[in-house]
C-alpha cells in the first residue's frame, strides 16, 4: 500500500530513514520510496506522467493476514499505538439513537444455493472528505482481493442509507426478472443484459463467472423495491455514496460466514473514526430463512490468558510480566498483568482477526521487543547426521561418472507427452506416466518417466559443441508402473540384470528416436535404476 | 617447413650481400617461383632471429596475354605491313586477316602504308616504306626481359591503354641478416623425447619456442553441473552441522501433506490452479493416517489445541488432490508426523530437492527449482535459537547477505499438536532456493542458462569448483 508523508506528521516522523526503521520495528517492509509521477513514468512512460504528483509516496509491504493495516487509517492508527502516542480505540456496537429500530436485512431461502450468508451494519453521522472517501473505496477493493478471495467468498456493498428504506431483503432471482439501474449507468438493465455489458469491462468481467451460470442471481432490495446491489457484481446507482453521505448501510454477502464477519468488522472499525461518535457502529439485524436472528457487527473482543514465562521461553528473552504486557499493548493487544503469578490477560480486538493462537501473541511480543534485540544462541540439540542412502550412492556415482569423462546435465522433470512416448517409439498408454491437469504449455504435460529425453534434448541444443558428447544425469523419474523397452535398435540392445533382477537397459538408440530428437549421429545410451543397490 | 636446401641457398645469397636482398630477386637468381621464396622466408622467420624480413609491396609491369602474343609474333600493324607484297594487297583481303582491322589503322597512322582508293579492282593497300621498326614489339620484349625501367612512363601507360601491359602489385620481402644469422639451418626440436634423455643428445639440440598465442587442446574430461556442485556444498554444510537428510524422492504429493497438514487453509490462494500443478492421472490420493486426518480436519474447521481455527468447512476432496509438491516442507511434515508416532527425540533434518510452481515464468523463475530446507525440533527452542542457527548456517556459507534470499520461522501448534508431538517441543525451520545462490556465485543472469536442456554445455565445461566460503 502507498502512504504519503502528510500522514506521517501525525506520528512525528520527519525523515525517510526514521520511517524505514519504524516500519521494520513494526514488522513491515518499506519496499520503495517513490511518487505518483515516478510510478507513471515507470509503468506508462514520461508523457503520461506530465502533471502527476511529486508528493513522496512510501510503498509498504503488508502481511497478507493483517487486514487492519490495509488502509491509511488502520496503518497510521497501528503505528501511533506502537509509538505510544495513542491508546488503541475501543470499538463499540451501539443501538440506534432515540431508541429507534435497528436496520434489518432478511435473507430468503433462494440464496442458499448461490450465496447463503449476509451480515450488515450502519455507520451513523459520518463525515467524508475526498481523501476519506477514496480511502473507503480502496479498502473495500483491497479486502475484496485479499480475504474475500476476489469476491468469491465475500462481497461488500455500501449504500447511502438516506436514499433507501429498510427492512431490506436479500434474495435470489432468475436473471431475467432482475432489472435496475446499476452504478455509473444511465438506464436500467436486466441482470442478463448486465452480464453481457460487463464482459468488456476490464474490472468487472473477472467476477461475472461467480454467478453467471447460476439459475438464480443474488439481489438485495429495500422495502420499496429499489435495488441496493446485485452481489458480487455491482451496486445500484440509486443508493450510491457521495461526499455528502451522512449515514451508510453496509452489507456483506458471502459463501463463508466467518470471513464475512471479519470483513464487515474491518470496514467499520477502520472508518467509524469519521463518525460523530468515533468508533461506534450502529447495529443491524440479519434474519435467516429459518427465522434465526443475528446482530452485527460482532466487534468481538476476546481474552487470552498466558504467562510471561510462556512468552519468555518461546522468544528467548527474560522480561517481566508488566513489561510484556506493555509490549503487547503497543501492538494493539491491550494487556494487563492479572495479579496471579506472572499471568497476563491479553485482549484481542476485532481488528486482529489474524491472532488465532497464543503463538500469534508471542510473535507480536517478539516484534515489539525487537528481533534485533533478541540474543542469538545456538540450539544445544545434539544429533548425529545421516545421509539418505540413495543420495549417498548418487554422490559417489557422480564422481566416478565424471572421472570416466561424462558431463553432468540437469534437465526438467516436466515435459511433453511426445518426449516420453512418440519420440521414444512408445505408446503413451504403455508409459503409465503421471499427467498434469493444468499445463500452461505442452512442456508441462507429464512428469518424466525416463532421463533419456532430457539428455537427448540437451545434445540437440548443443549441436555445435565438438564431439564426442558424453552426458549423464542421476535423478528421479516418476513412474506409475514399470514397462518394457522399444526405444533401442533391434539386435543392438540388452537388458541389464543384477543378482537376477532386471535393473535397466542399454543399447544403440533406434534411428527413429535419434531423428525425433533432431540429432544426426549414432547414439548409445544406458538407463539403470540405482535403487536396487541401496 | 620449406625445403632445407632452398633455405640454405637463400641464406648463402644473403651472406654475400652487404645490405639486403629483395625476395623477387632471390626468386629470379635461384630460378624458382616467388611463392616458394615467400615460404622460405616464413620458415626462416620461425627459427628465430636468423633473418629479418620486411614486407614490401612493389609494382611490376607485366605483359597481358595479348601482349605476350605480340612480343612473340610482332604487333598487329607490323604483321599487316609484312603481309603486303610489293604490288600491294586489296583492302578487303587485308581486312580478312586476323590482325587486319587493328593493324590497318595503326599502320596507316604510322604512315607505313597507304591506301589507294581509286585503284582498279578495288581499294588497294601499298607499302610506303621499305622497312619498319616494330617498336611496340621491341618495347614489350624489353618488359618481358624485366627491363621495363628502360621505358618511359608515358610509353608504358600507352601500352597499358592498348591492354598489352598491366601493372601488377607484388608483395615481396626485403631480406636482411638477423642477429643470429648463419648459413646453416639447425633443426629445432619440438619436444623432449625419452631417447634424448637417455642419450643425453638434448644438450646439443635447439628447441622450438612455445607459441603462447596458440590455444591448447582442451583436455578430454567429464564435468559436474554447477548447480549440483553448489548442492554438494550445501549438503556438506548440513551434514557438518549434524542434520540428517530427509527422503524427498517423491515429486508427487497429496494436498493433505503439502497444505492441510501444514495448517494452510483450503481457500488459500497458493492452492489455486494458478500456482500449483495438479495431477489429472492419478488425480486423487487415498491413503492417509485416518486419526490424524480427523484431527487436521478439526483444527482447520473448529479450532482446538488453543486455537480458534479457521472456521470453514474442511473438505476431504480438496485434501485428496494430488499435485506436484510446491515445497519440500511437505516432506518435513511427513517426517515430523513419523517422529511423533514414537518416543520423541530431538532431531535436525534437511533436504535439498526439486519443487514445482505453476507461476509466471521470467528470467529468474522457472516452473521447477530446488528448495533447500533445514528443520530443528527440540524442547524449548526459542526465536533466539532460530536466529542463532541461521547465523551459523550462513556463516558457514560465508555469505551474510543471503539471509534476504530465504524464509524462516517456527511451525505453528495447529500443525504440530495434531501430529502428536509433545507440547513443549518447538520446531524451527528455514529455507532458500538453490538456484539463486548458484546464479550469484557463477555470475549467471538468466535461470534458463543454468537449468534445463537448453543450457550451453560449454558453461558446464567451464564452470569452476564451488567454494562457498570465499
Amino acid at each position: 500500500m502507498y502512504l504519503n508523508n502528510k500522514m506521517l506528521f501525525s506520528i512525528h516522523i520527519l525523515a525517510d530513514e526514521e520511517f524505514d526503521e519504524l516500519c521494520f520495528e513494526f514488522g513491515l517492509e518499506l519496499d520503495e520510496i517513490t511518487s505518483e509521477k515516478e510510478i507513471l513514468i515507470r509503468e506508462q512512460g514520461g508523457e503520461k506522467a506530465e502533471g502527476a504528483s511529486d508528493v513522496v509516496l512510501y510503498k509498504i509491504d503488508v502481511p497478507a493476514n493483517r487486514y487492519d493495516l490495509l488502509c491509511l487509517e488502520g496503518l497510521v492508527r497501528g503505528l501511533q499505538v506502537f509509538k505510544e502516542k495513542l491508546e488503541a480505540p475501543r470499538y463499540k456496537r451501539v443501538s440506534p439513537a432515540d431508541g429507534g429500530e435497528p436496520q434489518r436485512l432478511v435473507i430468503t431461502e433462494e440464496t442458499a444455493s448461490v450465496r447463503p450468508h449476509a451480515v450488515a451494519a450502519v455507520l451513523r453521522n459520518i463525515t467524508f472528505t475526498q481523501e476519506r472517501y477514496e480511502s473507503f473505496i480502496e479498502l473495500q477493493e483491497k479486502l475484496h482481493q485479499n480475504i474475500c478471495r476476489k469476491r468469491t467468498l465475500v462481497a461488500i456493498g455500501t449504500h447511502d442509507l438516506d436514499t433507501i428504506s429498510g427492512p431490506f431483503t436479500y434474495t435470489a432471482k432468475p436473471p431475467g426478472e432482475i432489472r435496475f439501474k446499476p452504478l455509473s449507468q444511465s438506464r436500467e438493465y436486466t441482470a442478463a443484459e448486465l452480464m453481457s455489458l460487463y464482459k468488456t469491462d476490464s474490472h468487472l468481467r473477472h467476477y461475472l463467472h461467480i454467478i453467471e451460470n447460476e439459475p438464480l442471481y443474488p439481489i438485495i432490495y429495500d422495502s420499496n423495491g429499489i435495488v441496493l446491489s446485485m452481489p458480487p457484481i455491482i451496486n445500484g446507482d440509486h443508493s450510491k455514496i457521495s461526499l455528502n453521505t451522512k449515514n451508510i448501510f453496509i452489507e456483506c454477502t458471502a459463501t463463508d460466514l466467518t470471513k464475512a464477519k471479519i470483513t464487515l468488522d474491518m470496514v467499520v472499525t477502520m472508518f467509524s473514526v469519521y463518525c460523530d461518535e468515533p468508533f461506534t457502529v450502529e447495529e443491524a439485524e440479519v434474519v435467516y430463512p429459518d427465522g434465526r436472528l443475528s446482530v452485527y457487527p460482532e466487534l468481538a473482543y476476546r481474552t487470552e490468558t498466558l504467562s510471561g514465562d510462556f512468552i519468555n521461553k518461546r522468544v528467548g528473552i527474560n522480561e517481566s510480566a508488566e513489561s510484556i504486557a506493555q509490549l503487547l499493548t503497543r501492538m494493539c493487544l491491550r494487556s494487563e498483568v492479572s495479579g496471579e503469578g506472572d499471568l497476563i490477560q491479553v485482549e484481542i480486538p476485532p481488528t486482529r482477526a489474524d491472532v488465532i493462537h497464543a503463538c500469534d501473541i508471542m510473535e507480536d511480543a517478539a516484534i515489539a521487543y525487537g528481533f534485533n534485540n533478541i540474543v542469538r544462541s545456538t540450539p544445544r540439540t545434539y544429533t548425529v547426521a545421516n545421509q539418505l542412502p540413495v543420495n549417498k550412492l548418487t554422490e559417489l556415482l557422480r564422481q566416478d561418472l565424471t572421472a570416466a569423462g561424462f558431463t553432468e546435465a540437469l534437465t526438467f522433470a516436466l515435459c511433453s507427452e511426445e518426449d516420453i512416448a512418440d519420440k521414444l517409439r512408445k505408446n503413451i498408454t504403455e508409459t503409465r506416466a503421471v499427467h498434469i491437469s493444468n499445463p500452461k504449455t505442452a512442456d508441462f504435460q507429464v512428469a518424466r518417466t525416463s532421463l533419456l529425453p532430457g539428455l537427448l534434448k540437451t545434445i540437440a541444443a548443443n549441436r555445435k559443441m565438438p564431439l564426442p558428447l558424453k552426458l549423464f544425469e542421476i535423478s528421479d523419474v516418476v513412474l506409475k508402473d514399470e514397462t518394457k523397452d522399444s526405444t533401442f535398435f533391434p539386435g543392438r540392445c540388452a537388458e541389464i540384470f543384477s543378482c537376477g533382477k532386471s535393473i535397466g537397459h542399454l543399447g544403440v538408440l533406434h534411428p527413429d528416436v535419434i531423428s525425433r530428437f533432431e540429432l544426426t549421429m549414432p547414439c548409445s545410451a544406458i538407463d539403470i535404476d540405482i535403487e536396487p543397490f541401496l | 617447413m620449406a625445403d632445407t636446401g632452398l633455405l640454405e641457398a637463400l641464406l648463402r645469397l644473403l651472406e654475400k650481400v652487404d645490405g639486403g636482398i629483395d625476395s623477387q630477386d632471390v626468386a629470379a637468381d635461384l630460378g624458382v617461383d616467388h611463392q616458394l621464396i615467400v615460404g622460405a622466408v616464413k620458415s626462416l622467420q620461425a627459427l628465430g632471429e636468423v633473418i629479418s624480413a620486411e614486407q614490401k609491396s612493389s609494382k611490376r609491369w607485366e605483359l597481358t596475354g595479348e601482349g605476350r602474343e605480340i612480343a612473340e609474333q610482332g604487333s598487329h600493324e607490323a604483321r599487316v605491313f609484312n603481309a603486303i607484297p610489293d604490288e600491294g594487297l586489296p583492302q578487303n583481303e587485308l581486312m580478312k586477316m586476323p590482325s587486319g582491322k587493328v593493324g590497318f589503322s595503326k599502320a596507316m597512322s604510322n604512315k607505313w602504308i597507304r591506301l589507294d582508293k581509286a585503284h582498279e579492282g578495288g581499294p588497294r593497300v601499298f607499302k610506303t616504306v621499305e622497312t619498319i621498326e616494330d617498336t611496340v614489339r621491341d618495347k614489350l620484349q624489353l618488359v618481358q626481359k624485366g627491363l621495363s625501367a628502360k621505358l618511359e612512363d608515358k610509353e608504358k601507360n600507352e601500352l597499358k591503354k592498348r591492354k598489352l601491359l598491366s601493372e601488377v602489385t607484388v608483395k615481396s620481402y626485403w631480406i636482411t641478416k638477423g642477429s643470429s644469422f648463419s648459413t646453416t639451418i639447425t633443426k629445432q626440436e619440438t619436444e623432449l623425447t625419452p631417447e634424448m634423455i637417455a642419450s643425453g643428445s638434448w644438450k646439443e639440440k635447439k628447441f622450438k619456442p612455445y607459441n603462447f598465442e596458440a590455444m591448447g587442446v582442451a583436455a578430454d574430461c567429464g564435468h559436474l553441473h554447477p548447480l549440483m556442485k553448489v548442492r554438494t556444498q550445501f549438503r556438506q554444510i548440513f551434514l557438518e552441522m549434524g542434520f540428517t537428510e530427509m527422503p524427498t524422492n517423491n515429486f508427487i504429493e497429496s494436498s493433505f501433506w503439502n497444505f492441510d497438514s501444514l495448517f494452510q487453509p483450503q481457500q488459500h490462494p497458493a492452492r489455486d490452479q494458478h500456482d500449483t500443478f495438479f495431477i489429472s492421472d492419478p488425480a486423487l490420493a487415498h491413503e492417509f493416517p485416518q486419526d490424524y486426518l480427523e484431527r487436521v480436519k478439526q483444527v482447520h474447521s473448529e479450532g482446538g489445541y488453543g486455537s480458534q481455527g479457521y472456521k470453514y468447512d474442511w473438505k476431504i476432496e480438496e485434501a485428496q488432490k494430488n499435485l506436484l509438491r510446491t515445497h519440500t516442507t511437505a516432506v518435513s511434515a511427513r517426517m515430523l508426523y513419523k517422529l511423533a508416532q514414537q518416543k520423541f527425540t530431538p532431531v535436525k533434518y534437511f533436504s535439498i530437492d526439486r519443487v514445482f510452481r505453476n507461476e509466471t515464468l521470467d528470467a529468474t523463475h522457472l516452473a521447477e527449482f530446488h528448495q533447500i530446507e533445514g528443520v530443528v525440533a527440540d524442547y524449548g527452542l526459542t526465536l533466539g535459537n532460530l536466529m542463532g542457527i541461521l547465523h551459523q548456517f550462513f556463516t558457514k556459507l560465508g555469505l551474510k547477505k543471503w539471509v534476504e534470499v530465504g524464509n524462516s520461522g517456527v511451525f505453528r501448534p495447529e500443525m504440530l499438536l495434531p501430529m502428536g508431538l509433545p507440547e513443549g517441543v518447538s520446531v524451527i525451520a528455514w529455507g532458500l532456493s538453490l538456484e539463486r545462490p548458484t546464479m550469484i556465485k557463477y555470475g549467471i543472469n538468466n535461470i534458463r542458462e543454468l537449468v534445463g536442456h537448453k543450457v550451453n554445455l560449454q558453461m558446464v565445461y567451464d564452470s569452476p569448483i564451488c567454494r562457498l566460503d570465499s
